[in-house]
């Protein structure tokens, strides 16, 4: 099968849909003319024109808050904030409004909107470029979350965003942009609320989403050189999320770490725990783990960036406690 | 202005009809009998009526907190509207919104709001669809003037006035936003003026007199509908009430508040109409007549109407 790059794979979703289903159009800062700051909405505009492609002011509120509009008069707009810091600048129109509309209406309405947005730290773009806010969107009922780590769930999930009927968070990694990987040229769907186990294992349960999968695989790589066999679960959506893979994992291998890049009180890790320690407990043999960054905004300094991130040795580190 | 005799009547009939049930609404929240808040809309009734008197069932309106007005003059209908007061499974939302976010999509009303500020966004996109779609309908958004200092104000007739939307923006200013006055939360006096920061026009009329709110609504709403973008029609009243039912309105003069009383927008209208023989006092009568039947009709099927089922909860949380 052909590789093609993460943003390769949403742009050519993105098409695909919009060849299908006309009610569906793109607006954001820079998604037009520059094909957006990660390329994830090049070659769009050429094909559908600017009244599909919106590129839009600066103007994140207006962004959000019109979508909202439009996607409750019958549109489905795919929006894109271009860094998840800046999901702050329209979260009344995020929290209160689409995730609120279908539910304190009765059942009136249905939003089918999807808010793209890339999140991630590794750039040296300090404190309000770099944050890994999944867990907030989790939060509120009435979203769903998708996080794909890899170019072929880039494209699955985001056909099934579109064709779903709910607001939408799909997440992307900038770090993740420039990898390729197997894509099929037709429409396929990924669907939510189905893990991806990326590597079998029977002696620890690794899980991750986003970038962070990578680096747990490169520890379970580490590991397996020491006699130790992992298996490592991509949850690929966090909202739903696949409890039931999580669970069956653990019961086999007795010991559960799970990595993310995002800060560590609240952050979506500790509702996996919360959930493995009130179904599984019995299952497990060793504490549960989780490998974050620290409690502390993101700095700009590359030494003190490489520490805030979690990263194979401190994975492999985690993991080696328990065993 | 000429106007044929039904129009008028049906302008004083949609003010009375809003009327009557916010004054119904204003004694079952006395009597405990609606859970939660409501924030009446006595007094700004020829504002709604003016303007969704241009409106048909396939246009956009988004509402406020303030809202039962705006639904009204839509065409919402009374039995569930006041269901849904009354939090039953009968009423427009099955009890899940109540005063604060009621909404009919099927005749175009995006829901009332509970949040100061939000309706100014959900319109504009809702502009966007109507262009989009290009079958000639328009958006229209209902805010205070204490929406008009947040940032949605901004970002949102910015962006209609960039993309040439179909949007009309009507502001109510009666003045106070709960209780800060006009005049302390900013520094110009008439908010039209707003509207050359965004290239678009802007007109303050008195929002107590339902045909000068007619007259200037029906100039927005052509320009809309002829693909000439947005517009900001500024009405300035009144809200007869407190900010919520129940509120002790520390805030305001006495003084002022007879005053505007005085300018009340039905009893103005009805010695127009009688003035100029368009209808008798009797003719008037009849019409308040109907609209109390109606009302109290809407309170009879409310009470009897079955609370949701707790389980109910689960529902509508997602489209499946």
């Amino acid at each position: 099968m052909r590789t093609i790059t993460y943003a390769k794979a949403i742009s050519e979703g993105l098409a695909q849909a919009m060849r299908r289903d006309p009610r569906i159009y793109i607006a954001g800062e820079d998604v037009g003319i520059v094909g957006g700051t990660f390329l994830a909405t090049q070659g769009l505009l050429a094909e559908f024109g600017p009244e599909r492609v919106r590129d839009t002011p600066i103007t994140e509120t207006a962004i959000a808050g019109h979508a909202v509009g439009a996607a409750a008069a019958g549109m489905r707009p795919c929006i894109e904030i271009m860094w998840m810091d800046f999901m702050g600048v329209c979260m009344d129109e995020i929290l209160n409004q689409a995730a609120k509309m279908h539910y304190m209406f009765g059942g009136q309405i249905e939003l089918n909107l999807v808010i793209r947005v890339p999140e991630g730290a590794g750039f040296r773009a300090a404190a309000q470029h770099s944050q890994s806010l999944e867990a907030f969107f989790t939060h509120i009922p009435g979203l769903k979350v998708a996080f794909p780590s890899t170019p072929y769930d880039a494209k699955g999930l985001l056909m099934s965003s579109l064709c779903n009927r709910n607001p939408i968070i799909f997440i992307e990694h900038f770090q993740l942009y420039g990898w390729k990987g197997e894509v099929p040229e037709e429409e396929y769907l990924v669907p939510f609320g189905k893990a991806a186990i990326r590597r079998e294992g029977t002696d620890i349960t690794l899980v991750s989403w986003g970038w962070m999968v990578h680096k747990a695989l490169a520890a379970a790589n580490q590991l397996a050189q020491e006699g130790i066999s992992t298996e490592v679960i991509d949850l690929r959506t966090l909202k739903p999320w696949d409890q039931e893979t999580v669970i069956s994992s653990v019961r086999k291998t007795k010991r559960l770490v799970i990595v993310h890049e995002a800060v560590r009180m609240n952050g979506f890790g500790a509702e996996i725990a919360a959930t493995v320690g009130e179904e599984a407990f019995d299952s497990l043999d060793a504490p549960i783990k989780r490998v974050t960054a620290p409690d502390t905004p993101i700095p700009f300094s590359p030494v003190l960036e490489d520490a805030f991130l979690p990263n194979e040795l401190t994975i492999a580190e985690a993991m080696r406690s328990l065993l | 202005m000429e106007l044929d005799r039904d129009l008028l009547l049906g302008l004083y009939s949609t003010m009375v009809k809003i009327r009557t049930f916010e004054m119904e609404a204003a004694e079952l929240f006395a009597s405990s009998l609606i859970p939660g808040f409501v924030h009446l809309y006595a007094g700004e009734e020829a504002i709604a009526t003016g303007v969704c008197a241009h409106l048909s069932a396939s246009d956009y309106i988004a509402s406020t907190h303030r809202g039962h007005g705006h639904l009204i003059a839509k065409g919402g209908n009374l039995n569930r509207m006041m269901a849904e007061l009354f939090a039953k499974r009968t009423g427009y939302c099955k009890g899940k919104g109540g005063s604060m976010h009621i909404a009919d999509v099927s005749i175009g009303i995006l829901g009332a709001n509970g949040i100061v500020g939000a309706s100014l966004p959900i319109a504009t996109g809702a502009g966007l669809a109507c262009k989009l779609k290009g079958e000639g309908a328009i958006s229209v958004c209902f805010f205070g003037d204490g929406a008009s200092n947040r940032g949605t104000f901004h970002e949102s007739l910015n962006l209609a006035s960039a993309w040439e939307l179909p949007v009309v923006y009507v502001c109510e200013n009666n003045y106070y936003a709960i209780s800060s006055c006009q005049r302390v939360a900013m520094a110009i006096q008439d908010i039209a003026e707003r509207a050359t920061g965004y290239g678009i026009p802007g007109v303050s009329v008195d929002g107590n007199d339902v045909l000068a709110v007619f007259e200037a609504a029906g100039e927005a709403v052509k320009r809309a509908r002829t693909g000439n973008g947005a517009s900001l029609l500024v009405a300035n009243t009144w809200r007869h009430r407190g900010h919520f039912e129940g509120e002790p309105e520390l805030y305001r003069d006495q003084e002022e508040h007879k005053l505007w009383l005085a300018k009340d927008p039905i009893p103005r209208f009805e010695a127009q109409l009688i003035e100029r023989g368009i209808a008798t006092t009797e003719d008037l009568r009849a019409i308040d007549r109907n609209w109390q039947d109606e009302v109290r009709q809407a309170v009879l099927f409310a009470e009897e109407s079955p609370d949701p089922a707790p389980d109910e909860l689960y529902q509508d949380v997602y489209a499946e």
